[in-house]
């Protein structure tokens, strides 16, 4: 075929004309794709072949004792560390090692992060605005307007985190537990496919922990979620899926009974798991 | 809620820039009539010099704004804001210096006197073009602007923040001082740009001219402060603040934080550049001493002293250090700086929001009272 009977060819799409913010593919079932990942600091293996598949829709819980590379693993999938050696795949269409974090966020990632980090200078309803998907560039941002149906969404949002009365105060006087709801919203704001949330429940109060569980079991099925969480009191109220990590790699996966009786991972944990 | 504007017609709305801009329209005109209307011996007179001095002080007010903008609302503390309102200047200084033509000393048509001085023959070709004003116009906005942009590009993009970035600023200035001290340079070496004759046609040494240059920094002032609180009070405002607060999380939200602190940079070090424009002809000089680090830290002291994150903090800021500076340098010239020093330290201890903390306390407390007051009354 000559140059340009390819190029005339109008099946085939290239890779520079497709829109940079195309569709994420989940015809094959998963929404993540983790395989064959490293990640070493310093000679340390933080990630020790690491090989990790998510389905669309799924809430995934993932436990391990403190260095199991919890965080790593966020930290590779958001963009902000790069592995050694492996792939990511988000859906079967996008490689989340070639894309910058704004560009990992814009396709539909949204991370809660273990301490909360909300903009504390803001009130409730600006960090929610922030959030919001929209399009985030320069001129855009700068003329943005506050439309009544964005107002209706972040009002939404803001029952749904109960700081409904907090809202126009700043996000710096909020509860431990309240900047964590903060920050979940802030997530719901981005309208991801994919939740990574990093300790969602540490300082909540039980009541808090309660709701917490129903907000992000309501979230699965219309979004994939991945819950990492020391607490096994509240995995146990969550989880369908648990993925044990130890040591940078998947020690066992299963039920959370299927789990928590593995000789295995209770030779880990060693007590933890009363 | 007045969110339903563009984002430049905003702040026209709010009570804040209504108040500024009336008391600084209000200060204009007073002014203008003082000087205009007054009789020469009368203790109410404005004199020329005076209406000078306070349009340098309008220039400083708007360089502040600049860079309370950078440092206040993104978190950037640029130690080389000097560099910007230099080059801003140096822009409309070698207007003036074309403007001049064959009035000079050697009476050279084209060349400035200090070209043929040097026993240059032509005119080097970053010098083309400034014989006409809409040019060097556009270069008093390009000039800082594309220094900034391409300087912001390589700090922001290597995520150079903080205090490394204070240090490089400062150097950055030092480095444009050390080079424009050069004669090789073309800019006139250590004497600089002087002995304008006129601007735009006007005779810069009559009074009426400084009048309308001054009345000029005024109108720029507002426009430069009605800029900047457009850009704080829309969402990107708050985008810079979130990178300023928390930068990582602002990027994992989907914002290109260096893209961000790079418009705002630029903008900021556009308008440091207008100001410098406007300063050149009211001082009447434009040499490398602008570039100096010391003048560049200076402006901060003065937003420091304001309150930052404010705008109108840094322009009470700067047009009250400089007051404070004019009247002591007159008196005892040395103790200026230890001066300068005593005051700095003394407002980080007691009002780290500067002088407009002070006023929000005050009106908080106020508005505090009424409150309570209508609790009760209910």
């Amino acid at each position: 075929m000559s140059m340009f009977e390819q190029l005339a060819n109008r099946d085939r799409v290239f890779e520079f004309l497709a829109p940079a913010a195309s569709p994420v593919d989940v015809r094959h079932g998963p929404i993540l794709y983790l395989e064959d990942v490293n990640v070493s600091f310093d000679g340390f293996k933080a990630i020790n072949n690491l090989n990790l598949t998510i389905d669309d829709g799924e809430l995934r819980c993932i436990i391990g004792p403190n260095g199991a590379g919890k965080t790593t693993m966020m930290d590779i999938i958001t963009g902000k560390t790069r592995p050694d050696t492996g792939s990511v795949w988000f859906g079967s269409r996008h490689n989340l090692l070639t894309l910058s974090e704004p560009d990992i966020a814009s396709l539909g990632i949204g991370r809660k992060f273990q301490k909360p980090t909300v903009f504390e200078a803001l009130t409730v309803f600006e960090n929610l605005e922030l959030a919001m998907a929209a399009d985030k560039r320069i001129l855009p941002t700068l003329t943005a307007i506050m439309k009544a149906e964005y107002r209706d969404q972040i009002d939404e949002v803001l029952e749904m985190i109960n700081l409904k009365t907090l809202r126009d105060k700043p996000a710096g006087i909020l509860s431990h537990g309240q900047k964590q709801w903060l920050e979940i919203g802030m997530l719901l704001m981005q309208k991801p496919r994919l939740l990574l949330v990093d300790e969602p429940v540490a300082g909540m109060t039980e009541q808090e922990m309660e709701r917490t569980a129903e907000l992000l079991t309501s979230l699965a099925g219309k979004q994939s979620v991945v819950v990492v969480e020391h607490d096994m009191g509240f995995v146990r109220s969550i989880a369908r899926q648990v993925t044990v990590l130890h040591q940078g790699s998947v020690l066992a996966e299963g039920t959370m009974d299927q789990v928590s009786n593995d000789p295995e991972v209770i030779k880990v944990y060693l007590g933890e798991e009363a | 809620m007045a969110s339903s504007q563009t984002w430049l017609l905003r702040p026209l709305q709010e009570r804040s820039t209504q108040l500024f801009l009336g008391v600084l329209f209000g200060a204009l005109i007073v002014v203008t009539f003082l000087h205009l209307f007054m009789p020469q011996d009368s203790a109410l007179h404005v004199s020329a010099y005076t209406v000078t001095l306070l349009g340098k002080y309008l220039c400083y007010a708007l360089l502040a704004v600049a860079v309370d903008l950078v440092w206040g609302y993104l978190g950037i503390l640029s130690l080389g804001h000097g560099a910007f309102f230099a080059l801003g200047g140096y822009a409309m200084g070698m207007y003036l210096m074309r403007q001049i033509g064959d009035r000079g000393v050697y009476g050279d048509p084209v060349l400035p006197d200090f070209m043929v001085f040097l026993n240059w023959d032509t005119l080097p070709w970053y010098w083309q073009g400034f014989d006409m004003a809409w040019f060097a116009f556009i270069m008093v906005l390009l000039a800082p602007g594309l220094l900034a942009l391409v300087f912001g590009f390589l700090a922001f993009r290597s995520r150079v923040t903080g205090v490394y970035l204070s240090i490089i600023t400062q150097a950055l200035t030092f480095a444009l001082m050390l080079a424009f001290f050069r004669n090789e340079m073309g800019f006139g070496g250590n004497n600089g740009l002087t002995d304008f004759r006129d601007i735009l046609g006007f005779n810069l040494r009559s009074d009426a001219t400084r009048l309308g240059l001054f009345i000029a920094t005024g109108i720029a002032l507002a426009i430069g402060y009605v800029i900047c609180r457009g850009i704080v009070t829309s969402k990107l405002g708050r985008v810079s603040v979130a990178c300023r607060d928390a930068e990582a999380r602002t990027r994992f939200l989907g914002y290109r934080v260096e893209r961000v602190q790079l418009f705002v940079f630029v903008v900021s070090a556009m308008l440091a550049g207008v100001a410098g424009a406007l300063y050149v002809p009211q001082v009447g000089i434009i040499n490398p001493s602008e570039f100096s680090p010391l003048f560049s830290i200076e402006i901060v002291v003065w937003v420091a002293l304001g309150g930052r994150a404010t705008l109108y903090g840094a322009v009470i800021g700067a047009i009250l250090v400089n007051y404070a500076k004019t009247v002591f340098t007159g008196v005892m010239p040395d103790a200026w700086l230890f001066a300068l020093g005593a005051l700095f330290v003394l407002v980080t201890v007691f009002l780290p929001k500067g002088i407009a903390g002070l006023l929000q306390k005050r009106r908080k407390a106020k508005d505090d009272d009424t409150a309570t007051g209508q609790e009760a009354t209910a």
